[in-house]
């Protein structure tokens, strides 16, 4: 009750707890261009973590609901071995279309590698048959053993070899963003007590009086807590409101820019952000809480 | 004059009991870095009475004061405060317990930033006594110390007499029941010392317990005739001649 009472004080205000501790300008500003700077890169932090959280669903949503099918045959038998494999994709319970890609299509698929002049019908590329999934999808190890059977040249690409290591790796950066957000508050916190310590021994003098006119503890803290409260809570707007201008004039989402381009918030995810200034308050109150008192025991 | 009355207390919920001695030391010794500073302190301080604390420069008064308002922990025998062992009081009883006992020290420690009104009224904030904290009241004390015209003033703008009646008016703001005063009329002169001393005598006569820690003998035989006083002379550590009326 005490504690929820602290937290209270620090927006009521006391204008006798506030007036006892001296102005205090270097770890004033110390304080509150911590805060703006973390703030910063908290928002970029969330950023990057949402966004890959975002990219990894639509990784694994996307290539679990396709798998492709290459037909590898001589040139006489690439077109019985395609209607064979069709054939028996139709009859499979898990798949709702396939289709032979065409040869644009494919030439579209290759350009990134041989350029957009490849002379596909003098090469002998593999024959490729996309096919969409419905419900569960198709059971992968029954289909490749009826492919088998009948289009000996029919390999089933299900994307499961390299849909995992992508949505891995998605999930790690995802990780990561959050690691960097709890490493920024840890280090918010510290540069913080560490901030609060400086000003409490500069004003030893002032705790020493306040203690010889019967002081409690309590409002000795309440002075100084107030004060770096509040200069984090100022610097982590300002921080938090540059950082979301900053992610506001990131491009757009798109196909081609692939990941860099989505490094942003959608919908209820721009709320996120928002939460980042009462956050870093919370972290100054603790950390502000816990120098005065550890301090303030040492002295008589 | 203003007076911050136990009736006041009362109404707010907290209970002073009587207390038959406000100060009771009992083969307290006080040792720091190897040195006996005092040992064997027997003592006792009964409420209304005066006493006066001598002793040559280094003997151990202020250190004696520390132990009376918990500044420092006896290193052997008992202290006990308001009838409170001070080994047993946490932080926060020690505050209150301080909210009764009003310091003078030599170096008057003030909040340098704020004006000397502001610095009397600082015991009543950190109380919670918003209540008492009328400005005609903090006028009304420092009228009686004769600090009227410097209330706005910075207290480094005061000087060594005007800060030693600052520090009064601030230790008797909260009409304590115990006022110790270290060295009160130690950067004065005779004159401003006497009208110190005269402040102390009245604060006395209002049923206030003192202990004036001085080495100044003089000062004492010029309260012989208006107060009580027993004088208490610490030499070897020790605390001698306890009872000798002036």
């Amino acid at each position: 009750m005490e504690r929820l009472r602290s937290l209270m004080d620090i927006f009521n205000g006391d204008g006798n707890a506030d007036r006892v501790v001296p102005p205090s300008g270097f770890t004033a500003r110390l304080t509150s261009f911590t805060a703006a700077s973390m703030a910063f890169l908290a928002v970029f932090a969330l950023a990057l973590s949402l966004a890959t959280g975002r990219l990894a669903a639509r990784w694994d949503a996307e290539l679990a609901r396709t798998s492709t099918i290459r037909i590898s045959a001589p040139e006489g038998q690439m077109a019985a071995q395609s209607e064979a494999v069709l054939e028996v994709l139709r009859t499979t319970p898990g798949i709702s279309s396939a289709r032979v890609m065409s040869d644009a299509e494919q030439r579209k698929l290759l350009e990134p590698w041989f350029g957009p002049d490849l002379p596909l019908d003098t090469l002998p590329v593999p024959r490729l048959i996309e096919v969409l999934e419905e419900g569960r999808g198709p059971d992968a190890a029954g289909l490749k053993l009826r492919l088998a059977a009948e289009a000996p040249g029919a390999v089933l690409d299900d994307h499961t070899r390299w849909r995992r290591p992508l949505v891995n790796a998605a999930m790690r950066l995802r990780i990561l963003g959050v690691v960097s957000m709890l490493l920024i508050a840890g280090s918010t916190a510290a540069m913080i007590t560490l901030a609060a310590q400086s000003a409490l021994a500069a004003n030893g003098q002032v705790i020493s009086v306040l203690r010889l006119i019967g002081a409690r503890d309590v409002y000795i803290a309440r002075a100084f807590v107030r004060r770096f409260t509040l200069r984090a809570l100022i610097g982590a707007c300002v921080g938090t409101g540059l950082a979301i201008i900053g992610v506001l004039f990131m491009p757009a989402a798109a196909e081609e820019g692939a990941f860099l381009t989505g490094l942003g918030f959608k919908g209820w995810h721009w709320i996120l952000p928002l939460l980042i200034p009462p956050l870093a308050a919370c972290v100054a109150f603790w950390a502000t809480r816990w120098a005065a008192f550890r301090t303030l025991s040492r002295l008589s | 004059m203003f007076v911050c009355d136990a009736r006041k207390d009362e109404k707010r919920g907290v209970k002073h009991e009587a207390e038959k001695t406000l100060i009771e030391l009992k083969n307290a010794g006080f040792t720091y870095g190897g040195r006996e500073i005092l040992s064997e302190m027997t003592l006792q301080l009964q409420p209304g009475s005066f006493h006066f604390l001598t002793g040559p420069s280094g003997s151990g008064k202020t250190t004696l004061l520390n132990l009376c308002y918990q500044a420092l922990l006896p290193t052997t025998g008992m202290v006990r405060v308001f009838e409170q062992d001070v080994r047993a009081m946490t932080r926060d009883d020690i505050a209150r317990v301080r909210r009764r006992i009003g310091v003078v020290h030599q170096n008057c420690q003030f909040l340098d930033h704020l004006s000397v009104r502001e610095n009397l009224a600082l015991p009543l904030a950190v109380s919670g006594r918003d209540d008492d904290l009328h400005p005609s009241n903090v006028d009304d004390l420092l009228g009686w110390v004769g600090l009227t015209e410097r209330g706005d003033a910075l207290p480094p703008e005061l000087s060594g007499g005007e800060r030693q009646r600052a520090a009064l008016a601030r230790a008797i703001i909260m009409s304590p029941d115990l006022i110790l005063a270290d060295e009160p009329t130690g950067n004065v002169d005779w004159e401003m010392a006497q009208r110190l001393l005269a402040l102390l005598v009245e604060l006395n006569k209002m049923g206030k317990t003192i202990l004036i820690a001085t080495h100044d003998l003089n000062l004492i035989r010029t309260v012989k005739s208006e107060v009580s006083a027993r004088v208490l002379r610490i030499s070897n550590s020790k605390l001698q001649l306890a009872g000798a009326d002036l």
